[in-house]
């Protein structure tokens, strides 16, 4: 390149490589990471795509270091504009994310002009406001421009920044818990310190006070009134919510527990009250009666179970909490070779991250120095730690034992793995479980249905019933109504459906919805992926047989110093199984690949052929001792090679996919759960066979192309069954999808992660009995509870109505019907909390 | 024996009424408004959802902007099951959830625990 004048926009130019630019030009230039690259043909295609724009002087992308320098000019295309023709070739742009809060947001049109004002910020490439958070959601390119910056920008519209809240809604969400608990309980003792005298009085003969206060007298009637004021508190303020929760209701037309205790509660209170002012009203002097006790004793206990209740309910979701929790604060970033601590939310994509043991990682990344053992029990659920070395993916939130490491950013913010764990699982606890559905109608008709029966029951009593039939009549209205408990109903799902798959996530088992749990355990038959999910994926060494004069190690040494180089699946089998024994590999000369055949070369002055024995025959050399070798290797699924030494046979070598090590204890505990397993494979009969006899399988669907394993599923489900499906690659998404459970196995692909019910993170097959375990253990206490639930109410109300006292002369109390609705919602969500204590059964080897 | 006719009577209308206005009442809803291409609605959740009925265009998004306004447990969270959506709702906080309904027709959401229930009312656009 040569310049006229050396000025120093040219002497940049030099630097950067780029022809010195027309002077109309407004150069910019900018550096991007880019994520996602792996090959240079990505790179060059990234490269094409830029140098294509219009705009764009130049554009140079590295490979290695996964960036491209962009000279452009500033007024045609924009970093935004780069940006997007990156992503339209597939791949990512290392961006960072700011949220940040914006005050004074009062019409529609602020949030384009926030946002115009924000996209037209260099630097940014993307910006969305939300008014109804009140917050905006800026992407742009830390190089080009800062948080402060955006900031500015934001300000420069008009508009006033705030900090979102840091706290997760969680949080926020557990300490409006506390607060609504500290409160119930001052409204309880409340209650309960006015409502025990009160009941003390209500009784004068059983303390004693029979003669001060006798029935009918001025005395007993002030002591009454006292009653009524001191009561008053408790309705007005320990009930408020009973009547605010009462009305709000009514209004939606609608009627909850609060609307059958406000009734309950203030007819009582209502009652007593006219008996002590109008007591003349009554036709006779005993139906002047009064009920403070219930209005006091009630309302403290019903308090107390809704504290209680609480205080369990907040329990059932520890299992987010505790995702939430692993979460790492800060990263230890390379930047232009220092390190600096910065919080996690500003690491980029393609950032170089320094991990010290006892460390938690920041985010997901690949290692590219050093070499460790990491600790990834908090998101696959294995306890032991994963070795990880170059070229080994790291998984944000775990922790580092042993040695320091360092790592590119691959995954951030919300895309990491453990942002998606916690996505997946809040969104299937919120999900509903098909048994709710009869719930869900129930509820909807429950509330005025007890208001009825209450009703009814008051006017058979009053009707039929035996004298006083008023006070009976008040008596049985209030105790139906205070004894229904909708709660206990509505609660009895969603409680254990919560507990249920936290608990999956602790044990590395995403489970995507209440529906695929509940599924999950009907199944009866599962269909079992071979590649990947029963074997390994990839060959390995087996066998290896000598025939004549060498060891076992030397022909081994001898075939693998050949395959040495090789990028063949079976030879990197042989080089990585002679590196196992510990053999040194020695150097190979003159290589030839024979086409269909196998490889030639010499190795220690030695010529040496590997390959089939197609191979063999073509050198003429004979393998006559070999057949039965060979032939009982192929009948166990494994692929034999034949290996000749200076023109004769030396010996076999064999490798095959081989079984994960707990496949056939796994398969057993499939089995012992009563599941029939059925493997399915693109291999041939044979090869299938073997493996199936192996781990213990004895239906085999072999020979299946990819397309093909839906409409097996199908001709399974047709045969009546509930069918699961495990898999992992991306040719089973349409299989897992027909399945009437899919489970896709390991981190897997994104895409087997959608089509799937349940993800088993970085599972061994084990993982697919305790997931099916657990789905059991939770609707065992779903069934549970909804039983309670529905006898509780079955039984309650019925006694309550007094449909015992024509038979036992029993009539229930409204203070007894008050404990027992107060308990019954406690019992509910303590039984789902049992469910907590549920720990997957060791499979049995 | 008189008195008894009365109260019998009056219960037997209390009856009448109840079942009317919680079952067969039927509720006028509320359109959604369109702003920038998407109807929106805002709904308070407070001891059950105002507006509980929005009227949109089916096949069109529609963003409904949450804010729920009680401590209680029972709504915090809002489910859309046809749409399989779920929300939480924190105290005090707007929440939108997006989503289209490509057909026309009634797609209920709820609490949890199902005891809150809102229609979202799909009409033919």
């Amino acid at each position: 390149m040569e310049y006229d004048e050396d000025d120093g926009e040219g002497i940049l130019m030099k630097v950067r490589g780029v022809e010195p630019v027309h002077e109309m030009v407004v150069p910019g230039s900018v550096r991007l990471s880019i994520a996602g690259m792996t090959c240079w043909r990505c790179a060059l295609r990234v490269e094409e795509a830029l140098n294509n724009m219009d705009g764009v002087e130049s554009a140079v992308v590295n490979l290695s270091s996964a960036e491209a320098f962009v000279t452009y000019d500033t007024r045609k295309v924009s970093v935004s504009e780069l940006a997007g023709a990156i992503r339209k070739e597939g791949f990512d742009v290392g961006t960072s994310c700011l949220t940040m809060g914006i005050k004074g947001m009062r019409c529609a049109s602020c949030v384009s002009k926030i946002e115009d004002a924000l996209n037209s910020t260099p630097g940014v490439v993307d910006a969305v406001v939300n008014p109804a958070s009140e917050s905006a959601r800026v992407e742009y390119l830390p190089g080009l421009v800062d948080a402060d910056t955006v900031e500015q920008a934001v300000v420069g519209a008009g508009y006033a920044v705030g900090r979102p809240s840091a706290e997760e809604p969680e949080d926020r969400e557990q300490a409006a818990r506390q607060r609504e608990h500290a409160t119930l309980m001052k409204k309880f003792w409340l209650s309960i310190i006015i409502g025990v005298p009160v009941m003390a009085l209500s009784y004068p003969d059983y303390i004693g006070l029979g003669e001060l206060l006798p029935r009918g007298s001025t005395a007993l009637r002030i002591v009454w009134g006292f009653m009524g004021l001191l009561t008053l508190p408790v309705l007005l303020w320990a009930g408020n919510q009973f009547f605010i929760g009462a009305w709000n209701a009514f209004r939606h037309r609608s009627a909850d527990m609060h609307t059958l205790i406000a009734i309950g509660i203030s007819s009582a209170w209502i009652y007593s009250t006219v008996a002590v002012l109008f007591p003349w009203i009554f036709p006779r002097a005993e139906l002047a009666d009064v009920f403070y006790d219930v209005t006091a004793i009630v309302t403290a206990l019903v308090v107390l179970g809704m504290a209680l209740e609480l205080r369990a309910r907040s329990r059932t979701n520890e299992a987010i909490k505790k995702l939430m929790s692993l979460q790492a604060r800060t990263a230890r970033v390379i930047r232009d070779g220092k390190e600096e601590d910065i919080p996690v939310e500003e690491v980029v994509v393609g950032d170089i991250i320094l991990v010290r043991p006892g460390e938690k990682v920041p985010v997901d990344g690949v290692v590219t120095e050093g070499s460790s053992a990491v600790d990834e029990s908090m998101v696959t659920g294995e306890s032991i730690p994963v070795e990880k070395s170059t070229g080994d993916e790291v998984i944000g939130a775990t922790i580092n034992k042993t040695g320091s490491f360092k790592f590119r950013a691959s995954k951030v913010g919300k895309d990491t793995m453990l942002s998606q764990i916690i996505r997946m699982v809040q969104d299937a606890q919120g999900s509903k479980a098909p048994i709710q559905r009869v719930v869900d109608r129930v509820a909807g008709y429950f509330v005025p249905t007890v208001i009825i029966i209450g009703i009814l029951a008051f006017m058979a009593w009053f009707t039929f019933g035996p004298e006083p039939q008023l006070i009976y009549a008040v008596v049985v209205f209030v105790s139906v109504l205070i004894i229904a408990c909708p709660c206990a109903l509505g609660l009895a799902t969603p409680t254990s459906l919560m507990v249920g798959v936290g608990k999956g996530a602790e044990n590395g088992i995403l489970i995507k919805s209440g529906d695929a749990l509940e599924t999950a355990h009907k199944l009866n038959a599962i269909v079992l992926d071979k590649t990947g999910t029963i074997t390994v994926g990839r060959p390995s060494l087996t066998d290896v047989v000598v025939s004549g004069g060498v060891t076992e190690n030397d022909l081994l040494l001898y075939a693998a110093s050949v395959e040495r180089g090789s990028e063949h699946p079976l030879g990197e089998a042989i080089v990585e199984g002679a590196r196992q024994r510990g053999l040194a590999l020695l150097k190979a000369d003159n290589f030839k690949a024979i086409p269909g055949h196998g490889v030639e070369a010499v190795v220690a002055g030695r010529r040496l052929l590997l390959g089939n024995i197609k191979l063999m025959r073509a050198e003429g050399i004979a393998t006559d001792g070999a057949k039965a070798g060979a032939e009982r290797l192929a009948d166990e699924g494994k692929t034999p090679m034949y290996v000749a030494i200076d023109g004769s046979f030396a010996g076999l070598i064999a490798v095959a996919d081989t079984v994960k090590e707990d496949s056939a204890s796994a398969i057993r505990a499939l089995k012992g759960l009563g599941l029939e397993v059925v493997m399915i494979t693109g291999d041939n009969e044979r090869t299938a066979q073997a493996i199936a006899r192996e781990v213990g399988i004895d239906r085999v669907m072999a020979e299946v192309v990819p397309e093909d394993k839906a409409h097996q599923v199908r001709l399974l489900q047709l045969e009546g069954k509930k069918v699961g499906m495990v898999g992992d690659g991306i040719n089973d998404a349409p299989a897992l999808a027909q399945a009437d459970v899919g489970m896709a196995i390991g981190t897997g692909t994104d895409v087997a992660m959608e089509a799937s019910d349940i993800t088993l993170v970085k599972g061994s097959l084990s993982k697919v009995a305790t997931a099916i375990e657990l789905s059991r253990a939770t609707m065992r206490n779903i069934k549970e509870n909804l039983f309670g639930a529905f006898v509780y109410n079955g039984l309650g109300i019925p006694v309550a109505a007094g449909l015992l006292y024509p038979f036992s002369g029993m009539l229930l109390s409204p203070i007894i019907a008050g404990a027992a609705m107060a308990f019954s919602s406690v019992t509910v969500v303590t039984n789902a909390n049992r469910l907590r204590m549920w720990k997957p059964r060791e499979v049995r080897g | 024996m008189i008195t008894k006719i009365i109260v019998d009577a009056v219960g037997l209308v209390l009856i009448v009424l109840i079942a009317w206005y919680f079952w067969f009442s039927r509720k006028k809803g509320e359109a959604a408004a369109v702003s920038g291409g998407v109807q929106e609605a805002y709904i308070i959740v407070k001891g059950g959802y105002t507006p509980d009925v929005i009227i949109v265009k089916a096949g069109k998004p529609v963003r409904l902007i949450f804010e729920r306004r009680e401590a209680s447990p029972c709504s915090e969270r809002v489910v859309f099951k046809d749409f399989n959506v779920s929300r939480l709702l924190p105290e005090g906080e707007k929440v939108a959830v997006e989503i289209t309904p490509e057909r026309p027709g009634e797609y209920e959401f709820a609490c949890q625990m199902g005891m809150f229930r809102g229609r979202l009312v799909a009409e033919a656009g």
